[in-house]
Order: C-alpha cells, then sequence, then structure tokens
C-alpha cells in the first residue's frame, strides 16, 4: 500500500506479568484519520505511549515515514513530527495560554544561536503568527493571556490541542479529546478537529472513547481488547463486529 | 535609627548571599524535585579552586571564571552520571536526595584531602576594610559587592528563565517534564543547564563569602543552611520567593542579633522554617505544584 505513513508491527508491551499489548499491527496512511477503540484497559493509551517513546515496547517495530522510531527520546519522536494530546491533559499550568503554545513552537526555533540572536525579531513575528493563527482557530482569543490553570476544561482540552498543533506535525495522537466535555463541547471540538485536518493537511491517529466522535471523524477503525487488536475496518464494520459487541457489552 | 539601619544594610548584604545560595536550591528543586544538599559542597570546592588561582596570583577574572566552570561541571556531572542513572533504574525522590548527601559527604573528603582542614584566607581584591558612608550608614566595599553579585545573579536569572527561549524550555520542563519531552524539548540538555546555572549561583555565593571569613572545606554549610531556610519561607518552587525570602531572613537574622542577643540569630533561620511548614506550608510565594491525576 502507497503512503504509509506510520506502521506499527507485531507490537507487544509487557510490564512484568501484565501484558499491556499483545503483537499488535496498525498502519495508519497519509492524510487519513485512523480511530482506536476499546473498553478501558485495552491498551489504547499504551499504543500512543509506545509510539511516542514514553514507554519502550518489549518486542515488536514502529516505523514513522519509513525510520524506526525505537529507541528514540520522545523529543527525538516529536521532531520527527509527531505531537500527541493526553487523556488526562498535560498542560503547563502556571504560564498563559499564548505561552503554552509557544513552548510548542520551540521545535521550530533557530538552532543556531548567533543567527537567531540577529534575526531574533523577524523569527518572533513569525513564530507569534502561527501562534496566532492557531488561537483564532480554536477560539482562543479571550483567554490568551489567562493562566492556564484558570481556564474551564473545555478550555484546556483546545488549549492542548492547540499546543500539539503549533509542532506543524505530520501526525497527531489524539487521546481522548473529547473525554469530560459536554455534548454541546464534544460536537464543537470534533468539528475543530476536522477543520484543522482540512487546515494544516495533518494525519490523525484517535483513540476515543465515545464512539459516535470516532465514527464521525474516522475514515478507518481499529478496535482493541485486553491488548490485542480484535476488529479492523470503516467504523460501521468495527462497530458490529461481533468481538467488539462482546467487548464492550460484556458476555 | 542609624544603628537600625546599618544593621538592615548588614542583612541586606548577608541576605543577597542566601539569595544566591537560595535560588540554586530552588532552581534544582523546580526542575527535578529534588533537594540539592551538595549545593553548598559544590559551591566550596570550587571557592577552594579559586583559592589555588589567586594564591599563584592569577588574576581574579580567571579565577572567578574557573571556579563558576567548577562548580557548573561538578553540578552537571553528577546530575548525568548519577542522577539520570539512578533514575532510571526507578530510585524515587527520597533515594535522590539521599545521593545529593553522599555528594555532600564525598565533595567535603575532596576538599580536606587536597586542600587540608585549616582555615586559610582567601586573597580577595575586594576589601572588607575600606568603607564608603552613604548617608546615616557606612558600607564596606565588600558588601557593596556582595549586594551588586546578588543583585546580579538574581536579575540575570529571571531574564534567563523569564525572557528567553531557554528560559521558557526550562520553564515548561519543570511543569510537566513528559510534556516537556513529547514537544520535542531536549529535557535531558535543559535540566543539565540547570544544574549547571544553580551551582554557579551556589560558587558566586562562595566567592563572596569567603573574604569575609576563613575559608575551610566547612564555611559553606551555615549558608546553604540559611539558604535552604530562605527558600522554604520564600516557597521552595518561586524563584523571586527565594530572593524576598533571603532578604528578610538576613534582615531579621541581624536585628536579632543587634537588638536581642547574638547567641540567637543562628536559631532564628531554623525558628522560621519551623513557623513557615506549621502556618503556610506552601511559603511566602510559593505555589503548590497540581497534577490533575
Amino acid at each position: 500500500m502507497a503512503g504509509e505513513l506510520l506502521e506499527v508491527e507485531q507490537l507487544s508491551l509487557r510490564f512484568g506479568g501484565i501484558t499491556a499489548l499483545d503483537r499488535v499491527d496498525v498502519t495508519v496512511a497519509e492524510g487519513e484519520t485512523l480511530a482506536v477503540i476499546g473498553p478501558n484497559g485495552s491498551g489504547k493509551t499504551s499504543l500512543f505511549n509506545c509510539i511516542t517513546a514514553i514507554y519502550r515496547p518489549t518486542s515488536g517495530a514502529i516505523t514513522f515515514r519509513g525510520r524506526s522510531l525505537l529507541g528514540l527520546s520522545p523529543d527525538a519522536v516529536a521532531s520527527g513530527g509527531i505531537a500527541r494530546t493526553f487523556q488526562n491533559l498535560r498542560l503547563f499550568h502556571n504560564m498563559t495560554v499564548l505561552d503554552n503554545l509557544l513552548v510548542g513552537r520551540h521545535l521550530h526555533f533557530r538552532k543556531n544561536f548567533f543567527e537567531a540572536l540577529l534575526r531574533v525579531r523577524r523569527e518572533e513575528i513569525r513564530h507569534r503568527r502561527r501562534a496566532e493563527e492557531i488561537i483564532e482557530l480554536l477560539d482562543l482569543e479571550a483567554v490568551r493571556k489567562s493562566r492556564v490553570a484558570d481556564c474551564a476544561y473545555g478550555v484546556q482540552k483546545r488549549v492542548e490541542l492547540g499546543r500539539a498543533l503549533a509542532t506543524e506535525p505530520r501526525l497527531l495522537l489524539l487521546d481522548e479529546p473529547v473525554s469530560g466535555l459536554t455534548q454541546e463541547e464534544k460536537d464543537e471540538l470534533a468539528y475543530w478537529i476536522h477543520e484543522i485536518r482540512g487546515r494544516f493537511g495533518v494525519t490523525v491517529l484517535l483513540v476515543e472513547h465515545d464512539l459516535r466522535v470516532a465514527s464521525r471523524l474516522a475514515s478507518r477503525m481499529v478496535a482493541l481488547d485486553h491488548g490485542v487488536k480484535i476488529a479492523e475496518g470503516t467504523p460501521g464494520e468495527v462497530q458490529q463486529h461481533p468481538e467488539v459487541v462482546k467487548a464492550y457489552l460484556g458476555e | 535609627m542609624e544603628r537600625l539601619l546599618q544593621y538592615a544594610l548588614t542583612g541586606l548584604s548577608a541576605g543577597s548571599l542566601y539569595a544566591l545560595v537560595a535560588l540554586g536550591i530552588v532552581l534544582i528543586y523546580r526542575s527535578t524535585r529534588v533537594l540539592n544538599f551538595a549545593h553548598g559542597d559544590i559551591a566550596t570546592v570550587a571557592t577552594f579552586v579559586a583559592f589555588t588561582m589567586l594564591t599563584r596570583r592569577l588574576p581574579f577574572w580567571a579565577a572567578l571564571g574557573a571556579s563558576l566552570l567548577t562548580g557548573a561541571l561538578v553540578g552537571v556531572a553528577f546530575y548525568l552520571v548519577v542522577l539520570v542513572r539512578a533514575q532510571r533504574r526507578g530510585a524515587n525522590l527520597l533515594g535522590m536526595v539521599i545521593l545529593t548527601l553522599g555528594l555532600a559527604l564525598i565533595i567535603q573528603g575532596v576538599v580536606v584531602y587536597v586542600w587540608g582542614a585549616e582555615p586559610v584566607s582567601l586573597p580577595f581584591p575586594i576589601s572588607d576594610t575600606r568603607t564608603y558612608s552613604v548617608g546615616l550608614v557606612v558600607v564596606s566595599q565588600l558588601s557593596l559587592a556582595t549586594m551588586a553579585a546578588g543583585l546580579l545573579g538574581s536579575v540575570g536569572l529571571y531574564v534567563l528563565v523569564q525572557r528567553t527561549r531557554l528560559g521558557l524550555a526550562m520553564r515548561a520542563t519543570s511543569e510537566n517534564l513528559m510534556a516537556a519531552q513529547t514537544l520535542g524539548i531536549p529535557t535531558r540538555l535543559v535540566l543539565s543547564v540547570s544544574w549547571a546555572v544553580a551551582s554557579a549561583l551556589g560558587v558566586v555565593a562562595g566567592i563572596f563569602l569567603a573574604p569575609a571569613l576563613l575559608l575551610d572545606p566547612f564555611f559553606m554549610l551555615d549558608p546553604f543552611l540559611k539558604g535552604f531556610a530562605a527558600a522554604v519561607l520564600g516557597g521552595l518552587n518561586s524563584l523571586p520567593g527565594a530572593v524576598v525570602g533571603a532578604l528578610i531572613l538576613g534582615v531579621a537574622e541581624s536585628l536579632t542579633g543587634a537588638y536581642l542577643t547574638i547567641q540567637f540569630k543562628n536559631t532564628l533561620a531554623f525558628v522560621i522554617i519551623i513557623v513557615v511548614l506549621l502556618v503556610r506550608p506552601e511559603g511566602l510565594l510559593g505555589r503548590e505544584f497540581k497534577e490533575r491525576v
């Protein structure tokens, strides 16, 4: 298949006696949106943590744009073009919304210190502009100078999405982007994710509990249960798959 | 009135030294949650390097540079060689604090071995006895220089942390390491810089304290404890808090010595620690780190 952006092959992750992931295969094609679904503890977040080098997988391979990600540090994975959000939010709470977005620009700060010193104004303006673009897109204008800790939960979710976007990733990993939100906020955020895809041409890998949102956003779905891939296909197919129904509803 | 002002000024001078020490402690605590008990001893060994160079009649700036570099290198080496490995093997925070205590004892041993335990005096170009009258008070050249060093260190650190990109990366790393990593910040490098800067600040305190008294392998113990008290008073994770706490402690100590009894002067720091921990555990300007779980 042409245009594979991310390939996860036979990935296993064990902690002591617990198997979090068991020989999982997932591929994400350039430009698509793939949703990973599954009940709690099925290994969705573990998969993300392996891709972003927070966990070291026990065995298997992860390839991004043709290069292996195994053994890299999390910041090296990020500079390769992968950004993520966290299920429980990991924001810089004592910084302003704008500063959170600017940390996301870190990768694009000039590496050469003296060059940066010389063109500091133009650089600064470039980064601010990108941050402003995200602020405008995600409707964060009113809170740009607010401390993140003082913002509502729904706003914080958007800030984290914006911060990931500020790194200009090729692949965006979203870990339960709509969890904890009201129905209205969920719809809004789903709309924004849709917008982002169009505007920035980013490929999205999504972990989601809310099947309605997941099937609205994703063109393809993978279902995990107890660390094993139990189904793969279109959202319709996967949700009707007997194994998936069993995993969600019990025996 | 003159007496009050005079003692307050002496206190500010001592407070500047405490501030330099406290800033280093807070910088490390904020970024790694480790209380560095070797902070004073790193400054001691670096000050002895300056001593050796100054007694060989090398220029002051060279000695200052070499001692700052020594302090920074010891700090970074300890972080990279010991702490990072310990962390990788699953050491908890308490374990890492004990490791800093171990480093402190090792450095003390090395200093005694190399330079001996006899107190020596540091040949210093700035005089302790030349004084200037400013209005109602008299200030020595040394305490003027000490206050200038404290101010320079504090402002320099403020600019670094609040106004530069490296500072932004430092703040991000200290607030949420994992998030910083996944945004592409090389956190190990950033933390190495924090250790280097923190250790160098302690060395500045050592260099300016040494000429006021004699240099011996344990001369930084007292200022370290005072700096620690100041950091607790200001809030262990607040850099401005460290400076405020240090100046309050310096002045309070000096006034206690003047108006109460000199014997009580050194106890005051610990009375302050106890009271602060009981009444306002987060310190004057501290803010508890909160992580959503």
